[in-house]
């Protein structure tokens, strides 16, 4: 490819494009409210659906619908790590600009859902299963993906020295990585409580409609607040970074 | 299954799992909100420190410091 080609490719599909922090705030500026009206109106949309329209489950009651916050939180908990660890792992190889930017942005927000299926999966477990807590593997493996998220950010605050910060966050995030399968195949591995997958399984879905669209609809709100959040802390991320340089006295040419 | 009239004491009641599912969904209301909030706030104020700071060092890099005695308003 010529350098004219390059330059005439679409922003949109060049990561390279957005390496420019600047650039990549102006992005995020954009994006915000779009992600924001759209995560309010499917978790709206959401927890009507699952709270007033969807069916109560033939075992387990209204208590099942438990499953609309909990599951979603769950997925987003196994899903905010898979971006900290695959940044991470961008950030040692290709040295993008906005890579450690992203996994540090996210960690507070993968803390948050984590916390969250944890707590109502307690508030799931006990009517259900007669415990808050059992030291079994699925909520264990869970609980050691909260304490990493916390020693994530524990260890970017530990280290003055950001480049030294990152290069130990980034080993944190990829050797706790092998955390994340152990979490999806632990219910098919050990003996547990927790049941089993019926949303994302190999021969697909054994929930029926009137359960899993309320639950797609609400995974889907996660995922766009998610991306809301993530936009506002990189925003903050690139902000605090330009402000260190410029008291460091080596302010950037304006773009 | 037949459509039924809305009931809000029923609807209330969860079937008795009240104290389980109105905690699960206050909860994740309240830890996103939070979260959403603050990481607002913290981008609002980052961002005009710093904006505050590069028209201040543009400034002071546009005006040599020739004329030291003369009065910064």
């Amino acid at each position: 490819m010529t350098a004219t080609n390059e330059k005439a490719s679409i922003p949109a599909m060049n990561i390279w494009y957005y390496a420019n922090p600047e650039r990549f705030a102006g992005l995020a500026r954009t994006l915000l409210p779009w992600l924001m009206g759209s995560a309010i109106i499917a978790a709206v949309t959401g927890t009507v659906w699952g709270l007033m329209i969807a069916p109560p489950d033939y075992q387990q009651g209204e208590a099942m619908r438990i499953i609309y916050v909990h599951v979603p939180a769950a997925w987003m908990s196994m899903f905010v790590y898979a971006v900290m660890a695959i940044s991470s792992a961008v950030a040692f190889i290709w040295k993008h600009p906005l890579a450690d930017v992203a996994a540090k942005a996210s960690a507070p927000i993968g803390a948050v859902f984590t916390a969250l299926a944890l707590a109502t999966g307690m508030l799931w477990g006990k009517p259900m299963w007669g415990a808050w807590w059992v030291w079994d593997a699925r909520l264990t493996s869970v609980l050691i993906l909260f304490f990493l998220y916390l020693g994530y950010i524990v260890l970017w605050n530990a280290i003055e020295e950001p480049a030294r910060a990152a290069r130990a966050a980034r080993i944190l995030a990829l050797v706790g990585a092998i955390n994340i399968p152990i979490i999806k195949f632990s219910v098919d591995w050990w003996n547990t409580l927790h049941q089993a997958s019926s949303v994302m399984r190999m021969d697909g879905p054994t929930m029926p409609a009137s359960m899993l669209w309320p639950l797609l609809i609400m995974a889907l709100a996660y995922n766009l607040l998610y991306a809301a959040i993530l936009m506002m802390r990189m925003r903050a991320e690139i902000a605090e970074r330009r402000l260190r340089s410029i008291r460091l006295g080596l302010e950037p040419s304006p773009a | 299954m037949t459509a039924q009239p809305f009931d809000l004491q029923t609807f209330l009641e969860m079937g008795g799992y009240a104290a389980y599912v109105w905690p699960s969904y206050g909860l994740s209301f309240l830890a996103l909100l939070a979260i959403t909030w603050f990481s607002w706030r913290w981008m609002r104020r980052v961002e005009r420190i710093a904006a505050a700071a590069s028209t201040a060092s543009r400034a002071s890099a546009d005006k040599p410091a020739q004329q030291p005695s003369e009065p910064v308003v």
